[in-house]
């Protein structure tokens, strides 16, 4: 299958362009942050404030690394599960966010504030943290340090391989493979 | 007859014969805790052969294509976590200790969950492995050393310590369920449970999946034995021919969902089912689903 290379920050036009199942390599700046993050960031735009990045074209990778090495950018560096962050992520779509990347499946709402703010979601592979902490090439804190492996993280990756699961259109993966799949 | 003191690791263990004739072995904590800080690593750092040998057998009878390519993906991975040291997974678990404690042991040096703790510590610090233990359930402080781990102890015959150290990752944890059932539900409600939880869990728990069944007992002990059940080598069968059958049947049933790797669709939802059994009340027939993801680490150490 043909891989799709996109570079952040996205504009509507490149997201709507993808359907699930495409594979996509993402290059250029990701921001990292899971579930304490989200809090944080959350409960900054309901007071109206400014948030530590501006999400307007960005990605948030649902991720808390291990530890680097020294001599190493991060440590492992896979996904975690998204739905945890669905109370949340309708609010940062609204806010500009073109993309968020997890793995498992989104709420209805979060679907639906993908069609509206035309926002998409991307699965990394979910366990295979060693091998896509080598598409990322720096790693720097930028916010929330006293959250440790939660804090937000702003990641420099090259050809960070993901793959569409919910569109613009309200596509979604994860409800196709099992149809194809599925056995009586 | 003359007794001998017999001195094993660097003379910290000791082997005394008490009053009656029993021969007590003597264990230094701090060798428990050097055990468990090796174990944290490598459970993190080297998948077991059992595992490998799973996704390279999926690999084979996987139909979809997508669903090949991620099964190759995390073989990679594995590998590469074992020549760089690096976690397969950077959520490097919950600590979860199963120890089997001869009565015939005598531990000296200290508190023995205290000892545990501290390679628990040890080891997510020397192997930069993820903390991700927070103190209070709703305060949510991370204790910044993967403390305390959970620790089960069960009281064997014998002079051996065993202990069994199985870092459990938060995703697949979250998607583990326990109901009561009627027994009048019989082996079809069982069954239909384990298979509707794991269609519920999808792709959040990362297939392919390990699915750990507890059956009987009361509530927290179904929730144990499921727990228990991912501890044995993947695909090892149960010894009661019954529930051999039922585990067979159960992988075959999950394996039709097409939920598959990564929850992408194919044939490779679970690598293995294990169910343990217990006695149980006239009155109920407990189930408990411990979902394991992929990354189903184990190791164990007998002192």
């Amino acid at each position: 299958m043909t891989q799709i290379r996109l570079t952040t920050p996205l504009t509507d036009e490149m997201v709507e362009k993808l359907r699930i199942g495409q594979q996509v390599l993402l290059n250029g700046i990701l921001y990292t942050g899971r579930d304490a993050a989200h809090k944080r960031l959350v409960d900054l735009i309901k007071q109206g404030k400014e948030l530590p990045f501006d999400p307007k074209g960005q990605v948030i990778y649902y991720v808390g690394p291990s530890p680097a090495r020294p001599g190493k950018v991060i440590g492992s560096c896979g996904p975690t599960t998204s739905y945890r962050m669905d109370p949340y992520a309708p609010e940062l779509y609204a806010l500009g966010l073109k993309a968020s990347i997890g793995k498992g499946k989104r709420s209805p709402e979060v679907i639906k504030a993908l069609k509206q703010y035309k926002g998409v979601y991307f699965a990394a592979i979910g366990g295979a943290a060693a091998l896509i902490a080598k598409s990322i090439k720096s790693a720097k804190v930028i916010a929330y340090p006293d959250l440790g492996a939660e804090a937000i993280h702003e990641l420099v990756v090259e050809n960070f391989p993901v793959v569409v699961v919910n569109d613009t259109i309200g596509g979604d993966l994860y409800e196709e493979g099992i149809k194809i799949y599925s056995a009586k | 007859m003359v007794r001998i003191l017999l001195f094993i690791f660097w003379g910290i263990n000791s082997n005394i014969t008490a009053k009656g004739g029993t021969t007590i072995k003597t264990i230094n904590t701090s060798v428990i805790t050097e055990a468990v800080k090796k174990m944290c690593m490598e459970a993190n750092f080297n998948l077991g052969s059992d595992v490998m040998e799973s996704f390279k057998k999926s690999y084979e009878s996987e139909v979809s294509i997508t669903g090949k390519e991620i099964l190759q993906i995390l073989i990679k991975n594995a590998e590469i976590a074992r020549e760089e040291q690096a976690p397969m997974c950077q959520d490097t678990g919950f600590a979860v200790v199963f120890v089997e404690l001869g009565q015939d042991v005598r531990i000296e040096g200290g508190d023995f969950y205290e000892a545990i703790n501290e390679g628990v510590r040890q080891g997510y610090t020397e192997g930069y492995l993820r903390k991700s233990i927070v103190s209070h359930p709703l305060e949510r402080k991370n204790t910044g050393d993967n403390t305390p781990a959970v620790i089960h102890t069960k009281i064997v015959p014998g002079d051996n310590l065993r202990l069994i150290l199985a870092p459990k990752g938060g995703g697949s944890e979250n998607m583990s369920t326990i109901k009561m059932l009627k027994p009048a539900d019989g082996v079809e409600g069982v069954k239909k449970f384990i298979v509707d939880s794991v269609k519920i869990a999808g792709p959040n728990p990362c297939p392919p999946i390990v699915v750990g069944v507890g059956i009987g007992g009361t509530y927290e002990k179904a929730a144990l034995l499921s727990k228990e059940a991912l501890l044995r080598e993947l695909g090892e069968k149960s010894k009661y021919p019954d529930i051999a059958k039922l585990e067979e049947e159960l992988l075959e049933e999950i394996n039709k969902t097409g939920i598959g790797p990564q929850g992408l669709g194919g044939k490779t939802t679970a690598l293995a089912v294990h169910v343990e059994i217990y006695g149980a009340h006239i009155a109920s027939l407990p189930v408990a689903i411990n979902l394991n993801c992929h990354a189903a680490r184990h190791k164990e150490v007998v002192l």
